[in-house]
C-alpha cells in the first residue's frame, strides 16, 4: 500500500455500473456490413490500400500508418470492399468520414499472425508492430499508443496503468480487466520494457473490487513488479492528470504532459490492445464496448470495429421509447448523429437514451457566482469566469485563466444550479482560439506574399526606368536594326 | 493656497514639457499601432474596406479616418480584437460594406483558361501560376479567396469555390440555448 493523494474538486454521480456487469463479455454478431473510417485515430492517415471490389482477410491494412504520428488501419473481417466512399462519422458534427465499406463473406479469415519475440527484439521494432498494429489510446483521445510509449526524449520512472473509468454507466475496461487480467498484465510488462520506467502502478477505482482482485492475482504473477492500487471513487479520478495526482502526488503543469513530471500512463484497453498486437501479432480490429443506459439486456460486448451502432445495440434489446444514442458516458459523450455510425476505436460505450433516462436540462438562468463549480472543478479552474470570458468572446482572457487546462469533464455543468451548459461555452471558445491561431497563420503568409509583390513591382518599375533612361538621347545608342543587331553580336 | 497652485502649476508646466520633449525626441518611424492593427487584419488585400489593402485601411483606423467595422473576411470576430486593441466600444460590421461570405478559394476552368496573364497580374500574394499562352492554376494554399483575379478575366473562367466543413475544420458553436433573463 502506498500513501496516496488527492485532487481538488471532483463530484458522486450516480453509478449506474452494477447492470452492464452482470453478464461476462458477449461476442457481437457478425453485422451485415461493416463501415471502418481510415482515420480512427489522432494524427495523419494513409492513403487507402485497398480498391473496390477488392477481397480482404481479417487484419489485412486498409490504410499504411503515414508517418511516425500516426497509426494504421485494418479490415475487422474478411470479405469483400463494396464501397470506399464518404459515410457520417461517430462524431459530434455528424460530418462525413472516408470509409472502407466491407461485405463480410461469414469466414472471418485471418491474415497470418506474425508474433513478436518482444523480448529479444529491438524496441523500435516493438514501436513499429504498435503503429502498424493500429493500436491507439482507448481511454478516448485515440493517441497513437507507439507515439506515447516511445518517450520523446524524456526520462519516465513511473508507468501507470489507467483502470480508473470513473463515468458512470461504463464498464468496458472493469469487465475486461476481470476476464483478461493475465493478457493485461502480458501488455504491461511491454510497455514497461518500452519506457523503462522503475515503478509500474495499475490505479483502478475501488468501487470494482472484483477488478482489482483479478489485476492482483495476475500481476503477482508477472515477472516484473506490477503494485495493483485501488484509488478512491471520485469523478473523475480516472482523468490522466488526477490518476497521476493521486497515485504520486505529482501535478503534470499547465498545458504540459505526464512526461514532464516522469510519468507515462496508458489505458488498460490500450495496455490489452498492445499484447495482442505484439504478443501474438493481430491487429486491431475489434474492441469491448458497453451497451447499456434504456436497453433491456445491459452487457459488455466484443465488438469488430465498423459494426453500425444500431445492430450492435439491438444485441441489448433497446426499450420502445428509445430517442438516441450517447457515444461514450453521459457526462463527457455525445449524442450520435444516427445509429448507422459505426463503432471506431474510441468507442468505449454506447448509452441508449430516452426522455425519462435523460430528461432535457431545464433552460438555463444566469450565474448567480455561488461557487459551486469551482469547488467541483479537478483542474483547480475558475469556470464561472472561463463561463464569462468565453461567453463574451473574451478568448484572450479565456486563455489567460488557463482554458486549456479544462479536461472537459463536466463537473461544473453538473453542479451548476442554474444549468447554463459550460462545458459547451469551453469547447466552442478553444474552437475559436484554435481557428484564430490558423487564422493568423494563413494572413502572416499572405502578407509575406503580398508584401514580396509589392517590392518586386517596385524593382520592376525602377529596372524599367533605368532601361527608359539608358535609351534616352545622349546615353549610348541600342542598336535597333538587325544590321547594327549582328554587328553587335560580332563584337562579342 | 498660493503656494499650493503654484507647486501644482509648476509640475503640470515640468511635466509638459517633458512630455512635448518625449514626443519629438522618441518619435518611432511608422505607427507602431498601425502594425498592431495590421497583425489583426486577414491580409486577404480584397479593398472591400474601401481601401486600396489591409495596410492602408490599418492606417486610417490608426488615424481615425476609418471605422474598425469595415472589414467582411475578418468578421465579427476580428471587430472584436480590434475593439479589444483599441479600447473601443464592439460594434456590427457595418452597413455599407458587403456581407461576409464563407471563405473561398478560387479555381481556374483549365479548359477554357486561354493564358492570358490577366488574373496573374490581379492577384495580390502571386498566387496563380502560369505564363503567357499557357493555362493557369491557383495553389489553394496560398488563395486568399479575395476574388479580385475574377473580374479582369476575359473568358469568365474562375470560379470561387467555398470552403467545405469537414472532420479537420470543424469547430463546436456559440452554445444555442440563449440565457433567460431571470
Ligand atoms: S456553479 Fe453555475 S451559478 Fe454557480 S458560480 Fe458556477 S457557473 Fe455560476
Ligand atoms: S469541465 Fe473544465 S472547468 Fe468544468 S469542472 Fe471540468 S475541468 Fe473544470
Ligand atoms: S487567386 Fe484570385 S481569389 Fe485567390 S488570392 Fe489570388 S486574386 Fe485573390
Amino acid at each position: 500500500m502506498r500513501k496516496l493523494h488527492s485532487f481538488s474538486g471532483g463530484i458522486h454521480p450516480p453509478e449506474h455500473k452494477e447492470q452492464s456487469t452482470r453478464e461476462p463479455i458477449a461476442q457481437a454478431s457478425l453485422a451485415s456490413r461493416l463501415i471502418v473510417p481510415l482515420q480512427q485515430h489522432m494524427g495523419a492517415v494513409g492513403d487507402p490500400l485497398v480498391r473496390k471490389g477488392q477481397r480482404v482477410l481479417k487484419g489485412q491494412p486498409l490504410a499504411a500508418a503515414a508517418g511516425a504520428f500516426s497509426a494504421a488501419t485494418h479490415a475487422p473481417t474478411s470479405g469483400m470492399v463494396s464501397a470506399l466512399e464518404l459515410h457520417p462519422a461517430p462524431h459530434p458534427s455528424g460530418l462525413l468520414a472516408l470509409c472502407a465499406v466491407i461485405e463480410p463473406d461469414g469466414e472471418d479469415r485471418w491474415t497470418e499472425h506474425s508474433p513478436l519475440d518482444w523480448r529479444n527484439a529491438d524496441p523500435q521494432a516493438t514501436l513499429a508492430r504498435l503503429r502498424d498494429g493500429g493500436v491507439v489510446g482507448l481511454g478516448g483521445a485515440v493517441f497513437p499508443t507507439a507515439v506515447k510509449a516511445r518517450g520523446n526524449g524524456r526520462p519516465v520512472d513511473t508507468l501507470i496503468i489507467n483502470g480508473g473509468e470513473c463515468e458512470p454507466y461504463i464498464t468496458c475496461d472493469d469487465m475486461l480487466m476481470r476476464e483478461r487480467a493475465p493478457e493485461i498484465s502480458r501488455g504491461i510488462e511491454i510497455l514497461q520494457r518500452l519506457t523503462g520506467a522503475r515503478e509500474v502502478v495499475v490505479g483502478i477505482e475501488d468501487n470494482k473490487p472484483e477488478a482489482v482482485a483479478a489485476m492482483e492475482a495476475a500481476c503477482g504473477a508477472s515477472a516484473i513488479p506490477i503494485q495493483v492500487e485501488p484509488v478512491p471513487t471520485l469523478y473523475p479520478a480516472g482523468g490522466e492528470k488526477q490518476l497521476i495526482k493521486v497515485i504520486t502526488g505529482r501535478e503534470v503543469p499547465s498545458r504540459g504532459l505526464p512526461a514532464e513530471v516522469g510519468v507515462v500512463c496508458f489505458n488498460v484497453a490500450t495496455v490489452y490492445a498492445v499484447y495482442r498486437a505484439v504478443e501474438l501479432g493481430e491487429p486491431m480490429v475489434s474492441r469491448v464496448v458497453t451497451v447499456t443506459g434504456n436497453v433491456h439486456a445491459p452487457r459488455n460486448f466484443e465488438c469488430l470495429l465498423g459494426t453500425p451502432v444500431g445492430e450492435l445495440a439491438a444485441l441489448a434489446g433497446p426499450c420502445v421509447d428509445t430517442d438516441g444514442f450517447i457515444m461514450g458516458g453521459p457526462l463527457m459523450g455525445f449524442p450520435l448523429p444516427s445509429d448507422a455510425v459505426p463503432v471506431v476505436k474510441a468507442t468505449n460505450c454506447v448509452i441508449a437514451s430516452s426522455e425519462a433516462l435523460f430528461p432535457k436540462p431545464p433552460p438555463p438562468m444566469p450565474c448567480i457566482r455561488c461557487g459551486r463549480c469551482a469547488e467541483a472543478c479537478p483542474a483547480g479552474l475558475q469556470p464561472m469566469d472561463l463561463y464569462w470570458f468565453a461567453k463574451a468572446h473574451n478568448l484572450a482572457k479565456a486563455e489567460e485563466f488557463s482554458l486549456f487546462d479544462c479536461i472537459e469533464c463536466g463537473c461544473c455543468d453538473y453542479v451548476c444550479p442554474s444549468h447554463i451548459p459550460l462545458v459547451q461555452y469551453y469547447k466552442f471558445a478553444k474552437g475559436e482560439i484554435r481557428t484564430l491561431a490558423q487564422e493568423k497563420e494563413t494572413a502572416d503568409r499572405a502578407r509575406r506574399r503580398h508584401e514580396f509583390r509589392q517590392y518586386r513591382q517596385d524593382r520592376e518599375k525602377q529596372e524599367r526606368a533605368a532601361r527608359l533612361a539608358s535609351r534616352a538621347p545622349g546615353a549610348k545608342k541600342a542598336p535597333a536594326t538587325p544590321e547594327a543587331l549582328a554587328e553587335s553580336q560580332e563584337a562579342e | 493656497m498660493l503656494t499650493g497652485i503654484i507647486i501644482v502649476a509648476g509640475i503640470a508646466a515640468v511635466l509638459g514639457a517633458l512630455l512635448g520633449y518625449a514626443a519629438i525626441r522618441f518619435r518611432v518611424e511608422g505607427n507602431p499601432v498601425v502594425a498592431e492593427i495590421d497583425k489583426i487584419l486577414p491580409q486577404t488585400q480584397c479593398g472591400q474596406c474601401g481601401f486600396a489593402g489591409c495596410h492602408p485601411y490599418a492606417e486610417a483606423i490608426a488615424e481615425g479616418q476609418a471605422d474598425i467595422n469595415r472589414c467582411p473576411p475578418g468578421g465579427e470576430r476580428n471587430i472584436r480584437r480590434l475593439a479589444d486593441l483599441l479600447g473601443v466600444e464592439f460594434k456590427p460590421l457595418s452597413d455599407d460594406v458587403a456581407e461576409p461570405k464563407p471563405r473561398s478559394l478560387a479555381v481556374i476552368d483549365e479548359s477554357l483558361c486561354i493564358g492570358c496573364t490577366l488574373c496573374i497580374q490581379a492577384c495580390p500574394v502571386d498566387a496563380i501560376l502560369g505564363a503567357s499562352k499557357q493555362m493557369h492554376t491557383v495553389i489553394a494554399s496560398e488563395c486568399t479567396g479575395c476574388e479580385l483575379c475574377l473580374p479582369p478575366c476575359p473568358v469568365d473562367c474562375i470560379r470561387m469555390v467555398p470552403i467545405k466543413e469537414d472532420l479537420g475544420n470543424w469547430r463546436w458553436k456559440y452554445p444555442a440555448n440563449p440565457l433567460r433573463a431571470a
